[in-house]
């Protein structure tokens, strides 16, 4: 049975994670990580590659759970037990949408429409709302086009936008992404970015697992960054973690030639190609 | 990569002069097993996970599933209880039929259905054939030993002969196992797979043996575009043809790999079934209602049924 005794009031933190370790078999994944997320954040978990990002993303989704260490989510204990609780289970299902970083991972039904009817339709929606919700969703993030066509025969690009569909008809007020970017052309880039924008102005929680610091910088409030040694190495405002060259060294996200942009305000930190020439003119 | 580490020789191609000629048609075709497995796994894909036939309208399509999964269970159930083998005919027929007005391609149907006769029944049915394995009477003598023949503690009797009992025996076996593979190939033909195990669960099969199938039928999926992705992958980077010799050993090779690589991508996509509210329950976006052209349906079958068991247990 869920725990229901604290966190439960305005305000309260979505995400309280508390010296979490994680391994698999022999590969550590987290390392005493701990952390709150707030109700109406934009979060960027920001990592190298196998820093543990999405394996915390995956936790903070109850779809593994802590070695050691625990995880509140919702005011609730987060735990295999908990979510054995139906109840409990489809409130956090509801509550808590995850987007996948492989799209073919979460796209499996036989048509567009009925992968966004899958989440409204198991968390036991009505027929006519979930129709009503099916055709909105399309609507939005316009796929009505593909709407009768299997999802696996579409492009990268399109089958990210039926992912966040099928995630969005869920109506979730937390939102995970796990490299929502990755791979994918500019256009779709600044239409996720704007999506998730647009999610956040309407009071939802953003959490989003990158190693992308532009993307960070565009779509954060609040950058935490997981190092090299799976632990937390250092969380703050996009404009501080951003520009310390120091931590984005240490953990991995950039190099010694990565340089800064702030020739025209632009203050972050981006890697660059040095296999030509040193110069740094960047118009 | 290490930091600054420059690129060696045999890659950035200085001071090596690259050969850019080729002779025309020299070519390769695509291996025969490459051609099977992406033709296979292309099959699989159009026609079971799009589910064409299934939406089609057509007489199956439009009886509400659950009507139509009892009618199949009964029909299924009636041809392995006859014993008269030209009593099951009516029933392949019947299939047939079924078929035809369910707008399934009568050629594709039956090939699909008669395939996988050969390789699973004949082989089994084979030998009882012969009276050494079935004793009876002959039907066709294939050698006269003209004396006892024995091997070890064993008594071959005078001849080899086929015997009417083995025919008949066999005869009876084919015949049931291909009106009943008709049968399981109409039924998930005409079915969308989510309603199919919706029906299931109506009929209280428990449902950790639906999530299962459920989980299965993704499976098959991923494994098949997996094995596709693998193989594209070892076609990219090939110089020359391979023989069927090397083909072979890649598939026993690469067999692990898939495993491998399926059985962790199968965790993510069951992952991302249960963080969508996903709990081994079915859920469609329809509810099952029934129309008198199902009941309909279902008194014929069930007339059939009683007139060709009645029929069987005359004959005896």
């Amino acid at each position: 049975m869920a725990d229901t005794t604290a966190d439960t009031g305005a305000g309260a933190p979505v995400f309280r994670v508390d010296s979490v370790s994680y391994r698999y078999r022999e590969t550590v994944a987290l390392a005493g990580v701990s952390l709150t997320i707030g109700a109406g954040e934009r979060v960027a978990l920001l990592g190298a590659n196998g820093s543990g990002k999405s394996t915390l993303l995956k936790m903070l989704d109850g779809l593994i759970f802590p070695d050691q260490g625990h995880i509140r989510a919702l005011g609730h204990e987060l735990s295999a037990e908990a979510l054995k609780d139906d109840g409990f289970s489809r409130m956090f299902r509801q509550q808590v949408g995850f987007v996948f970083q492989n799209s073919d991972a979460q796209l499996f039904s036989p048509s567009v429409r009925e992968e966004i009817a899958f989440g409204p339709l198991h968390l036991g929606l009505s027929l006519e709302e979930v129709g009503r919700r099916v055709d909105d969703t399309l609507h939005i993030m316009g796929l009505e086009q593909l709407a009768d066509r299997p999802p696996y025969n579409l492009s990268g690009g399109e089958k990210k936008k039926v992912a966040l569909a099928s995630v969005l008809a869920i109506s979730p007020d937390v939102f995970l992404f796990d490299e929502p970017t990755a791979g994918l052309d500019p256009k779709t880039v600044s239409f996720l970015e704007r999506m998730v924008l647009q999610l956040s102005d309407a009071g939802k929680t953003v959490v989003t697992a990158t190693q992308d610091l532009e993307l960070a910088r565009v779509i954060a409030e609040r950058v935490l960054v997981l190092g090299e040694d799976h632990r937390l190495a250092g969380e703050g405002p996009p404009d501080e973690v951003l520009t310390d060259r120091e931590l984005l060294l240490s953990s991995n996200l950039i190099h010694d030639h990565s340089h800064r942009h702030d020739e025209r305000g632009l203050e972050h930190i981006h890697p660059h190609s040095h296999l030509t020439d040193h110069g740094h003119q960047h118009g | 990569m290490t930091e600054d580490a420059a690129l060696p020789d045999w890659l950035t191609g200085h001071g090596r002069k690259r050969s850019r000629d080729w002779t025309p048609g020299d070519s390769r075709r695509q291996s025969a097993i490459a051609g099977t497995l992406l033709g296979l796994s292309r099959l699989v894909r159009d026609s079971v996970f799009s589910e064409k036939i299934a939406s089609r309208p057509g007489l199956l399509q439009n009886l509400d599933p659950r009507i139509k999964l009892v009618g199949m269970l009964s029909l299924l159930v009636t041809v392995s209880l006859l014993r008269n083998w030209y009593l099951i005919l009516p029933l392949y027929g019947f299939t047939l039929v079924m078929a035809a007005a369910s707008r399934i391609s009568l050629k594709l149907y039956i090939r699909r259905v008669w395939l996988f006769v050969p390789i699973f029944t004949a082989i089994i049915v084979f030998p009882s054939l012969f009276n050494v394995v079935r004793p009876g009477d002959p039907l066709w003598v294939i050698r006269d030993f003209g004396h006892q023949v024995t091997l070890g503690p064993w008594s071959l009797g005078t001849s080899l002969a086929i015997t009417y009992q083995g025919v008949k025996g066999a005869v009876l076996l084919i015949l049931r196992v291909v009106t009943s593979v008709s049968l399981g190939v109409l039924l998930a033909l005409t079915t969308r797979w989510a309603d199919l195990l919706k029906s299931l669960r109506v009929f209280h099969i428990p449902r950790v043996f639906v999530l299962i199938l459920s989980m299965t039928y993704r499976y098959i999926f991923l494994l098949l575009a997996m094995a596709e992705d693998i193989f594209t992958a070892r076609t990219s980077r090939m110089v020359g043809p391979s023989s069927p010799r090397e083909d072979r050993r890649f598939i026993a090779s690469s067999m692990g790999t898939l495993l491998g690589k399926s059985h962790a991508f199968s965790d993510e996509v069951y992952g991302a079934m249960v963080s969508r509210g996903y709990n081994g329950e079915p859920v469609i976006s329809h509810s099952f209602r029934t129309r008198p052209a199902d009941w309909f349906w279902l008194a014929s079958v069930t007339l059939a049924i009683a007139i060709i068991i009645g029929g069987d247990r005359l004959l005896g």
